[in-house]
C-alpha cells in the first residue's frame, strides 16, 4: 500500500508524518529543491490564529480551532518554534467596534477560548505602541506565532526518519492509471501509488485536472511583507490585526518567533497564469507600510531588512477543499489559504485517517515523531556552547555573524537535507539577519561545496536555474 | 576569565594601527581578536592600488598596505587571535569570544578599542521591488568571490551605486571578461573618487548614469534583467524614463554601515551616521572603550583610518596607564567633493590619477590637435601625466594569479600601456604558482612584452 503526496509544503509534510503512523509506504513529491520551499509555507504571516475569523461550520472554522489547539504539542515534538503571544484586533471607529462584537460571537460559536473586548486605553497599557486612534480591541489570548518553515521542514525530516521517502526536484507532470494504481509521471521518472493526496498549493487545481477531477479552481492571491531588524522586534508583543474585510484579515504587525518584526500582507489577485509571481511591488510595499503605521505609528523604515511576498491559494468555494475526490482514491487538500498553517496539524491528521480507515491500516509499532534540531548558538548557555565546541570545533567557527550561525550548524543542516543556500538559510537562519547574507553567503557556499563534493559553480540559491556563480576563473584559462 | 590590559576587536588597518600605537605608548599586554583567518580587515580583498599615498607617500595595493602592519604586529610580538569572533562586550569591559581553538572564552580588559569596520547595505535596506532571484550581490561579496576565491559572480552586470567599491568592481569584472552594462547612481554626482571614475569606468567605456536608479528586479531563479529609471528631485523614479536592461547580475554598492551591534551591547552611543560616537581622543561615552576606523566613520581612504587608529591606541594607552587624555586629538577627515564646471570648446578636462587628490586639469589644444597648455594641475607629476595620458596612456594593472586552489594578488611593478591591459590579463591567466614567496617577488617578467614585471603584492606561505 503506497501513498503519494504531491506537494511538500506544511500540509504535505505533516500529512506524510501522520501517515507514517500506519503500515504503508509514503512518498512526498515536491518540485522545488527542498521541502517547504515551493509555495505558501515559506512565505506567510506565521500566525496561529485563535479561530474567530471563519464562519462557523466551514472547514476553515473547524480545522483552525482543532489545529491551533494541537499546535503547541506538535511544535514541541518537532522542535519548531512556537509562542502563544496573543493577538489583538483594533477598531478605529464605532462601526468597527460593532464588528468586533460579531467577531467575538463568531469565535464563541467556533469554540475559541480567552476572547474579550477591551478599551483602547486598556489595550495601550498592554501594548504601548498602539495608535492613539484605537478605540477598542478584541483581545484573543490564545493567538500564537510559529515558524512555518521549520514546522514543515522538521515534519518532513521526522517523516523521513519514520520511513517516508521525500523526493525533491520532482515535479508531477501527469497522472495516469494502470492495473488500478496511479502512475504518476514526474521529472524524475514514474512513481506508482495506490492513493494520491493532492497538496500542491496554488497548483492543486492543475494536479486534480491531471487525475480527471475538474471540480474546483484556484486563484492566486499575492501578499507582500516587510521584515524588520530584531532591534525593533519588541515594538509590539501581540499580533496586531485591523478589522478584516472580505479580502482577508488585512495587514498585521507582529513579532516573529525569531524576534524580528513582520508586517503585511496586502492582497492582490493575479491571473491564473501568474501563480509563481512572488515579486514585490512598490504599490504593495507602500500599502503595507501605510497600513502598518496606522496601527503602530512608531514603526520606522530604517530598520527594514527585507521585503518578500507569498501566494495564497484561494479556491472558488473560498473554503478548504478536503477529502476524497470524485476520482477514487484521490484526496484533495486544496484551497488551503489562511488559516491553513494554523489548521495544518488537524488537516494532516484528517487526511491520514481517511486513508487509514479506508484501508484498515494497522498502526506501526515503532513510530516516533520526535525530531530535535541543534539549538541556535545564542540559545545555548555559554557552558553548553563551550562544551559543544570542545566536542566538535566546527561549532566554534561562526559563519553568519548577524544570526551567530556556526559551521557546525550549517553542516548539520546539510545532513538534514539542505542542498542549497536557501536550504541552509531556512534551517539555520544563516543569511536571514540584517546583512542578508552579504557576509556569509560566500562562506556558506564554500561549506556546501566542500561537504557535498560539488563544484562551487553548481551550488545554487534555491535549485533550478538559481545559480550563484557564472564561472570558475581557473576554468577559463586559455 | 582572562585578564588583559588592552583588547582590540578587529585586525583591519584600524585595529592593527591602534594596537601598534598602544604598544608604542607603553602597553605591554595587548590582545587583538579577529574573526577572519588573516589579518588585514577588508584590505586583502582590495587588490587594487590606491592605498598609502598620504601615510607612506607611496602607492600601494590593499594587501601591501595591510602587510606592512601585519609584519609590525609580528615583530612587536603583539598577541593576535585569528578565526576568533567576539560575540559580546559589556560596559565593564568583559569581552566574550568564540573560536574553534578556545571554545567560548571571556576576557576582562582595562581598555578596549573597537575596530570592527563596517558592513554593506543590502537590497532590503534600499527597497528595490521585484523578484528575489539569485544574482543580486553586494560589491564586497562579489569582490571576495572574484579576488579571494577565483569565482565569477556574473557575466552581464548592472551596478547600482557609484561609490568606490562599485567603481573598482566595475573595472575588475571587466578585466575578468564580464560585461558591465551600466553603473547607475541615484544622486546627481558620483560618490566615488574622481580617479576611480576615470580609471575604472571611462577607461572601459562603461556608462555612468547619474540621477538614475534601479526600480525593479526581474527573474525568479536567476536575475534576467533590471528596470532602471531616472529620478526626480525627490529621488522618485520618473515613469516615462523606465528602461529595461537584460543582465544576469545586479551588483549593489549602495553604502556601508558601521558595524556597531557589539558596541551598542556595551552601551556605546552612536552618532547620526551610525558610527560609534567619540570625542577627539576617539574615546566613546563608555570609559575605557575607544573606537577607530570604519566602526566610527566610513572612510574613503585607509591612510586616515591609520591616523585615527593611532590616536585611539595612544589614548587607550593613556587610559590604561592612568594618564590624562590631552593633546590636540584627531578630527575625521573627509575627501573633497569634486567640482563639475562646464567645458570650454577648446579645452578638455582630465582628472589626474597620480594621487587621490584627483586634480581636475584643463588641457588646451592648438589647431593641429597638439597640447598647447595645461592648467589646474597642482604638481609637476600631474603635468607629466597629463601629457602622457594624451599621447600614450598607461595604467598599473592589479589582478590575482592561481596558486594551488587559492588565488594570490599581484600587480605590474610600473604602469603599462592601457592598450595592453587585456593582453597582460590573458598572460596572467596562464600562471600557476607553487611554493612560498614574499611580497615583491617577480611572478611574470616582462608581461605582454611591456618590459614591466608582475610582482606579488602579498607574502604567500602555507
Ligand atoms: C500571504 C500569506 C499569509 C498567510 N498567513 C497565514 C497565517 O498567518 N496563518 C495561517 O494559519 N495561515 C496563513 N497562510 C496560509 C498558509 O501559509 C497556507 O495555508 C499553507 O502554507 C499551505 O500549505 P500547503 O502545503 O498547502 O501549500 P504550499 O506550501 O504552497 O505547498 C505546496 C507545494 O506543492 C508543490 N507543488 C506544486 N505543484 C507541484 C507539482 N506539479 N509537482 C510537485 N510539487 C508541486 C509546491 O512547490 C509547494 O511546495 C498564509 C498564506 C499566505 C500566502
Ligand atoms: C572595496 C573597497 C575599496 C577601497 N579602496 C580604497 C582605496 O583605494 N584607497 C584607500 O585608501 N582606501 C580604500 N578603501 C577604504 C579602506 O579599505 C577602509 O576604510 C579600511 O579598510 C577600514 O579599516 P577598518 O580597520 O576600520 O575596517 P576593516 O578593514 O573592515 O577591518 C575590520 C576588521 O574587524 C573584524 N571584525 C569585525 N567584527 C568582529 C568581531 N565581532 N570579532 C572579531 N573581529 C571582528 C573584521 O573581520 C575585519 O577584519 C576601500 C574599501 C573597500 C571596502
Amino acid at each position: 500500500m503506497k501513498v503519494a503526496i504531491i506537494g511538500g509544503g506544511v500540509i504535505g509534510a505533516l500529512t506524510a508524518l501522520e501517515l507514517t503512523r500506519y503500515e504503508c509506504d509514503t512518498v512526498i513529491l515536491e518540485k522545488a529543491s527542498d521541502v517547504s520551499a515551493g509555495g505558501a509555507s515559506k512565505a506567510n504571516s506565521g500566525i496561529v490564529h485563535a479561530g474567530f475569523d471563519a464562519t462557523p461550520g466551514t472547514n476553515k472554522a473547524v480545522f483552525n480551532a482543532r489545529g491551533s489547539a494541537m499546535m503547541p504539542q506538535v511544535c514541541q515534538q518537532l522542535d519548531a518554534r512556537y509562542k502563544r503571544n496573543g493577538s489583538m484586533v483594533l477598531a478605529f471607529s464605532k462601526r468597527e467596534s460593532a464588528g468586533q462584537q460579531k467577531l467575538l460571537n463568531q469565535g464563541l460559536a467556533n469554540g475559541v477560548e480567552g476572547l474579550s473586548i477591551i478599551t483602547g486605553d486598556e489595550a495601550r497599557e498592554i501594548e504601548p505602541a498602539l495608535s492613539k486612534e484605537v478605540i477598542s480591541v478584541l483581545w484573543a489570548k490564545t493567538g500564537g506565532i510559529v515558524c512555518p518553515y521549520s514546522l514543515a521542514m522538521n515534519a518532513a525530516a521526522s517523516a523521513k526518519k519514520n520511513g517516508a521517502q521525500v523526493m525533491t526536484n520532482t515535479e508531477v507532470i501527469g497522472i495516469g492509471k494502470a492495473d488500478g494504481a496511479f502512475v504518476i509521471a514526474t521529472t524524475q521518472g514514474e512513481v506508482e501509488a495506490d492513493y494520491v493526496i493532492n497538496a500542491a498549493g496554488v497548483h492543486a487545481d492543475k494536479i486534480a485536472n491531471m487525475a480527471g477531477d475538474d471540480s474546483f479552481s484556484i486563484i492566486p492571491r499575492r501578499g507582500e511583507y516587510m521584515l524588520f531588524d530584531k532591534k525593533i522586534g519588541g515594538l509590539v508583543s501581540h499580533t496586531i490585526f485591523q478589522m478584516p474585510s472580505e479580502r482577508g484579515k488585512g495587514v498585521l504587525v507582529t513579532p516573529t518567533v525569531d524576534g524580528n518584526l513582520l508586517t503585511g500582507p496586502n492582497a492582490q489577485d493575479l491571473s491564473g497564469t501568474n501563480k509563481e509571481d512572488v515579486a514585490t511591488t512598490s504599490q504593495g510595499q507602500d500599502y503595507v507600510w501605510a497600513s502598518a503605521r496606522r496601527a503602530v505609528p512608531g514603526l520606522t523604515r530604517g530598520e527594514l531588512i527585507t521585503s518578500f511576498a507569498g501566494m495564497r491559494a484561494v479556491s472558488n468555494t473560498d473554503d478548504f477543499i478536503l477529502g476524497f475526490s470524485t476520482v477514487p482514491r484521490f484526496i484533495n487538500a486544496a484551497g488551503i489559504q489562511s488559516p491553513g498553517l494554523s489548521a495544518s496539524p488537524a488537516i494532516a491528521k484528517h487526511l491520514a485517517s481517511l486513508v487509514a480507515s479506508a484501508e484498515q491500516l494497522p498502526e506501526r509499532a515503532r513510530f516516533d515523531p520526535l525530531f530535535t534540531s541543534i539549538p541556535h548558538a545564542m540559545e545555548m548557555s555559554e557552558a553548553e556552547l563551550h562544551a559543544l565546541i570542545a566536542q566538535n570545533p566546527a561549532f566554534g567557527n561562526i559563519i553568519c555573524r548577524c544570526e551567530t550561525v556556526t559551521e557546525g550548524h550549517i553542516l548539520h543542516a546539510i545532513q538534514d537535507g539542505a542542498t542549497d543556500i536557501d536550504g541552509v538559510k531556512y534551517r539555520t537562519r544563516a543569511g536571514m539577519g540584517r546583512c542578508q547574507g552579504g557576509f556569509c553567503m560566500p562562506r556558506v557556499l564554500e561549506i556546501i561545496a566542500l561537504a557535498t563534493g560539488q563544484n562551487y559553480t553548481s551550488i545554487s540559491k534555491k535549485g533550478g536555474g538559481s545559480y550563484i556563480l557564472t564561472a570558475e576563473r581557473g576554468a577559463t584559462v586559455g | 576569565m582572562v585578564n588583559v590590559d588592552l583588547i582590540v576587536i578587529g585586525a583591519g588597518p584600524a585595529g592593527m594601527g591602534a594596537a601598534l600605537a598602544a604598544k608604542k605608548h607603553g602597553v605591554k599586554d595587548i590582545l587583538i581578536l579577529e574573526r577572519a583567518d588573516k589579518a588585514g580587515g577588508i584590505l586583502p580583498q582590495c587588490i587594487h592600488n590606491g592605498f598609502g599615498l598620504h601615510y607612506f607617500k607611496q602607492e600601494l595595493t590593499g594587501p601591501e598596505y595591510a602587510l606592512r602592519f601585519a609584519r609590525q604586529i609580528k615583530e612587536k610580538q603583539i598577541n593576535i587571535k585569528l578565526s576568533t569572533m567576539v560575540t559580546g562586550i559589556t560596559a565593564d569591559k568583559i569581552v566574550t569570544a568564540i573560536s574553534k581553538a578556545d571554545g567560548l572564552i571571556k576576557y576582562r580588559a582595562k581598555a578596549i578599542v573597537l575596530a570592527m569596520g563596517c558592513r554593506e547595505r543590502a537590497r532590503g535596506a534600499i527597497r528595490i521591488p521585484g523578484g528575489r532571484p539569485a544574482g543580486v550581490i553586494t560589491a564586497g561579496a562579489a569582490q571576495r568571490f572574484t579576488n579571494m576565491e577565483g569565482l565569477m559572480p556574473g557575466k552581464e552586470v548592472v551596478i547600482l551605486g557609484s561609490g568606490d567599491i562599485g567603481l573598482i568592481m566595475a573595472r575588475r569584472l571587466t578585466l575578468e571578461g564580464s560585461k558591465v552594462k551600466a553603473v547607475c547612481e541615484i544622486m546627481p554626482q558620483s560618490g566615488g573618487l574622481q580617479r576611480n571614475i576615470s580609471q575604472c569606468l571611462n577607461d572601459f567605456d562603461i556608462p555612468l548614469m547619474l540621477s538614475t536608479t534601479v526600480c525593479e528586479i526581474h527573474g525568479s531563479e536567476r536575475v534576467t534583467g533590471v528596470t532602471i529609471a531616472r529620478v526626480d528631485d525627490n529621488l522618485n523614479p520618473i515613469e516615462e524614463t523606465r528602461q529595461y536592461i537584460p543582465c544576469d547580475t545586479l551588483m549593489l554598492s549602495v553604502g556601508l554601515i558601521p558595524e556597531n551591534e557589539l558596541s551598542q551591547g556595551a552601551g556605546v552611543s552612536l552618532a547620526a551616521n551610525g558610527g560609534a560616537a567619540t570625542d577627539k581622543y576617539m574615546h566613546t561615552n563608555v570609559p575605557g572603550i575607544f573606537a577607530a576606523g570604519n566602526v566610527a566613520h566610513v572612510h574613503d581612504l585607509v591612510d586616515f583610518v591609520t591616523e585615527e587608529a593611532e590616536e585611539a591606541g595612544k589614548n587607550a594607552a593613556k587610559f590604561i596607564l592612568n594618564k590624562k587624555l590631552d593633546g590636540k586629538g584627531y578630527a575625521f577627515r573627509e575627501k573633497k567633493t569634486p567640482s563639475s564646471a562646464p567645458l570650454d570648446p577648446n579645452e578638455k578636462r582630465l582628472i589626474c590619477i597620480v594621487c587621490p587628490v584627483g586634480c581636475e586639469m584643463s588641457v588646451y589644444f592648438d589647431e593641429g590637435g597638439n597640447i598647447a597648455s595645461i592648467k589646474n594641475n597642482r604638481c609637476k607629476r600631474g603635468l607629466a601625466w597629463a601629457k602622457e595620458e594624451f599621447t600614450a596612456p598607461k595604467r598599473v594593472l592589479t589582478s590575482t594569479v592561481r596558486r594551488g586552489n587559492k588565488w594570490v594578488p599581484v600587480k605590474t611593478k610600473g604602469a603599462i600601456p592601457k592598450a595592453l591591459l587585456f593582453d597582460a590579463m590573458s598572460a596572467l591567466k596562464k600562471i600557476s604558482l607553487t611554493g612560498n614567496a614574499t611580497v615583491g617577488t617577480v611572478v611574470a617578467p616582462n608581461i605582454a612584452g611591456t618590459g614591466v614585471d608582475v610582482v606579488l603584492t602579498d607574502d604567500v606561505e602555507q
